[in-house]
């Protein structure tokens, strides 16, 4: 096992657990992720005023680290905030920095 | 008062007594009885069986919470649920003390519209995002924040009175006897 992966990445999360991905203060779009694999399948598909929305708040790093336990893809995406990207740009390079972990994740050392 | 086939029926001084009530839970029976020219033992009795079979439900005291520098942010949501779900999830809101006011309502899907404070916009999305959001049956919420209340008051016995037939009845009859 690669022992730079975090414990629970492949982890499949409970209800309360889970991401739930809002567009602003206490509007839920109804999509919601209880693991990284599906946490990379819907910020494909969410809409974009939800990825900008949890980025400018940290939402997602705070997901990742406290309840993932992945440090290494929260801090990528912190980087990610410091570019300022909004609309499909911030969709591509999240999708991509997503994938790049699970893709790194799987393989072999 | 009349009980008849286990429905109880209120006359039109049982009416005239809500009404004072409304506007004040705090009067006297004698200050009662004297605004309607009835003795003070009558308008206890009377008041005494509204309680005894729920038409009273409860006295209580309304707080301004801004006079007293509480400064709480209030917000309505509408909550798009799963209906074989709905009757759980309004129950499981219930048990949230942020959460004041609970409906249902049916128009082209279900919804749960629910009244919620929070000290400031922070906590109010992470009750949502924590305790309400992840609630099995919830499809999607929709969050306004309250920026000015207009108006806020119960519906009054007095408005209301003409909608109800037993009440027509009574004033028909008082009207008959010339009163």
């Amino acid at each position: 096992m690669n022992p730079n992966i975090a414990p629970d990445i492949f982890a499949v999360l409970p209800r309360e657990k889970a991401f739930y991905f809002f567009t602003s203060i206490g509007n839920y779009t109804g999509v919601n992720a209880s693991s990284l694999n599906e946490f990379a399948e819907k910020i494909r598909e969410v809409n974009v005023k939800s990825l900008e929305f949890h980025l400018n708040r940290g939402d997602f790093e705070k997901w990742l680290t406290e309840v993932l336990q992945d440090t290494e893809i929260a801090e990528e995406i912190r980087k990610l905030k410091r570019l300022n990207l909004a609309g499909d740009d911030l969709r591509n390079h999240l999708c991509e920095t997503v994938s790049r972990r699970l893709e790194h994740s799987k393989s072999p050392l | 008062m009349k009980h008849r086939n286990g429905e109880t029926t209120l006359d039109a001084t049982d009416l005239k007594i809500l009404e004072i009530l409304q506007e004040n839970a705090r009067l006297a029976y004698s200050d009662i009885g004297k605004r309607l020219g009835l003795a003070h033992s009558t308008i206890f009795e009377r008041i005494k069986k509204m309680e005894a079979n729920g038409i009273i439900a409860q006295y209580t005291v309304k707080v301004d919470l801004e006079r007293m520098g509480t400064k709480k942010l209030m917000a309505m949501m509408t909550i798009y649920t799963d209906p074989k779900e709905s009757e759980k999830v309004a129950e499981q809101l219930g048990k949230l003390p942020q959460i004041i006011e609970i409906y249902t309502s049916l128009s082209e899907e279900l919804l749960i519209i629910a009244k919620v404070i929070a000290e400031d916009q922070e906590s109010l999305h992470a009750l949502i995002a924590n305790s309400v959001a992840p609630l099995e049956g919830v499809l999607r919420i929709r969050t306004s924040i309250v920026t000015k209340k207009f108006k806020e008051t119960q519906p009054s016995i007095g408005a209301i009175a003409d909608k109800l037939t037993f009440i027509k009845r009574a004033r028909n009859i008082n009207r008959g006897k010339g009163t």
